[in-house]
């Protein structure tokens, strides 16, 4: 194994976003390997979420090229970089409030006849939304959420909109699942279920990159961790490795957090 | 008072011919921000040219009407993208502010003086609608005068009523088909969350613009209605209030329903209506005292009655007469 070469989904190059004065992400070089769970982590304003968005087209960056599964994704827009199968979720969990859970999942689904304005009036695109019901039963059923397929999504908990988000998901059938902050917000309980879930996601063959706090979570899945600090890479390797990095532990604690100030004499 | 008069002439006047085009200038609407939450305060831009791009082809050019259908289609489906194009990829109040000053602009260049030659300036154009005439004439009602209740209709009247609830059923069940369809589903997902849309590789700028497209039509078949029963096409009757008042029917009967706007339209036109008459002979033989309201004032007097009356409807059921609670308890983000 250790002869072949390593196969890489994701490559960005001198990625650049500004935002008037400050530069929110400065990433010089970064790979994303296939098929594996990798973290992205980083303190507060690392600039993480910005350069997810600039990944998925959501945001355009002063400059920088990116690629994807061997396409270039320069200038790309939001729709486009869904449908080459880079699919993202979001901080702020959206769930489609006054659509039914199975409408949001249905939705999901691309390449759909029914999509077009004129076949819309027809029921030419039956037979493809009863295969995509019967897909979107076996998301619901592995995440758990078959019994509230007719329920309005607004009336979902907060970790079960995290499950439908990733769900609906995958009804896109991505080859990367890019999320963003997958545990924010979800009880101790759910936390449990939802690596797994992720996990399943690298074992079916899918490239997971996601964006995360919380360090125990990102030690028990991540096969690559990468650090974000200040817009740039300050380091990666194993969660081992990044655990006992002095930069990292500097970036997220500062240089001198073990120095006494002496404000007790 | 003449009770029986007030009753019929209210009914009367939520049925006809007016209201059905009124009604489908509020199911375009719908389209817009019902169905998608495009927020188009330039509904009555629409209508404007659904009634002068019939009339002044068949006027001005003696051109057949089934061809001055075809450009009130072209016109409204150019008017819909020249709105679209700027707008579309913006905030959705940008849409709101260029759609309310661009209906104006339309109405405003449809009475100027400059322009009188093409489309009668004040006057308006009138003398369009012959064939429709003759339709009524040689198939349907001819001149007869036709008794409800109290209430008298001619023939060519009821033929226009015919004629426009014929079109809002038809409107109103291909917008059913297309609602349902997996079209219809990315609309209302634009509407939730369009970066959510977006995010599940759907090309929101492309299904926005047809929603504003299609709703912009069927507000301009709402033009063609108006224009018809009345015989006359009048820049002035599509000024902002009449977008206001199909955004009020809209909710009244409910957002994002198939029957909201029909409902609403009913409502609406009846409470307007019967508010008027009630008053118009309050005040005829003094009934109420005339520092409250007199014949001079009684019109916008009318106003704040209906539109108290229209609050409270909104304020005890604010889901509209068709809409569902339990999507409206999610509306607040």
């Amino acid at each position: 194994m250790s002869d072949s070469p390593i196969d890489y989904i994701l490559e960005a190059n001198a990625v650049r976003r500004t935002f008037g004065g400050l530069t929110a992400v400065d990433v010089e070089h970064l790979q994303v390997q296939r098929n594996k769970i990798t973290a992205l982590i980083g303190p507060n304003g690392a600039g993480k979420t910005t350069f997810f968005n600039l990944l998925t087209g959501f945001d355009e960056p002063n400059q920088g090229n990116w690629t994807f599964d061997g396409h270039d994704m320069q200038g790309i827009a939001p729709h486009v970089a869904a449908r080459m199968g880079m699919v993202r979720t979001f901080q702020l969990t959206k769930a489609l409030s006054r659509m039914s859970v199975m409408e949001n999942m249905l939705l999901g689904a691309s390449g759909q006849k029914g999509e077009r304005f004129f076949a819309g009036f027809g029921g030419g695109w039956r037979q493809q939304e009863r295969e995509n019901a019967t897909r979107a039963e076996g998301l619901l059923d592995r995440f758990k959420l078959a019994h509230m397929r007719d329920e309005l999504a607004g009336g979902l908990s907060g970790g079960q909109r995290k499950l439908l988000e990733m769900a609906r998901a995958l009804m896109t059938e991505p080859k990367m699942v890019m999320l963003d902050e997958p545990m924010a917000g979800v009880n101790p309980a759910l936390k449990q279920s939802l690596l797994e879930h992720i996990k399943l996601l690298r074992d079916e063959g899918r490239t997971v990159l996601f964006v995360e706090h919380d360090m125990d979570m990102v030690r028990e899945i991540s096969d690559w961790v990468v650090v974000m600090a200040e817009g740039q890479v300050i380091a990666q390797g194993t969660a081992d490795e990044i655990g006992a990095d002095q930069r990292v532990i500097d970036a997220y604690l500062g240089a001198r957090h073990d120095i006494d100030l002496g404000g007790g004499q | 008072m003449n009770w029986s008069l007030i009753f019929f002439n209210s009914i009367y006047t939520a049925i006809s011919a007016a209201s059905a085009g009124y009604c489908l200038i509020a199911v375009g609407l719908n389209v817009h921000a019902g169905y998608t939450g495009l927020l188009n305060f330039g509904q009555a831009g629409f209508a404007a040219i659904g009634a002068y791009a019939l009339a002044v082809p068949i006027v001005e050019f003696g051109w057949p009407w089934w061809l001055a259908l075809i450009v009130v289609l072209v016109c409204s489906v150019l008017f819909a993208v020249l709105l679209g194009l700027p707008t579309l990829r913006l905030r959705a109040d940008y849409l709101a502010i260029v759609t309310i000053a661009a209906a104006e602009i339309i109405r405003i260049v449809l009475r100027s003086v400059r322009f009188t030659w093409l489309t009668g300036g004040s006057d308006g154009v009138n003398g369009f609608t012959s064939t429709f005439e003759g339709w009524n004439r040689d198939y349907f009602f001819g001149d007869r005068i036709f008794k409800f209740g109290a209430q008298s209709i001619d023939g060519y009247r009821l033929f226009m009523m015919l004629v426009g609830w014929l079109l809002v059923a038809i409107v109103s069940f291909l917008l059913w088909r297309l609602m349902r369809s997996p079209w219809g589903r990315v609309l209302r997902s634009i509407r939730e969350d369009e970066d959510a849309a977006r995010s599940l590789g759907k090309n929101v700028f492309a299904f926005k613009m047809q929603s504003l497209v299609l709703g912009g039509v069927i507000g301009s078949i709402g033009g063609v209605v108006f224009a018809l029963q009345q015989q006359s096409a009048q820049s002035d009757q599509f000024r902002t209030n009449l977008t206001f008042f199909a955004y009020t029917i809209v909710v009244l009967g409910g957002l994002a329903r198939i029957l909201g706007p029909i409902a609403g339209t009913l409502i609406f036109y009846f409470v307007m209506q019967l508010t008027d008459n009630l008053l118009d002979q309050a005040t005829r033989n003094e009934t109420l005292p005339t520092w409250l309201v007199d014949s001079g004032n009684y019109a916008q007097v009318k106003f704040i009655v209906a539109g108290i009356g229209l609050s409270l409807l909104v304020i005890f059921r604010p889901q509209g007469i068709f809409g569902d609670r339990k999507e409206q308890a999610f509306d607040v983000r």
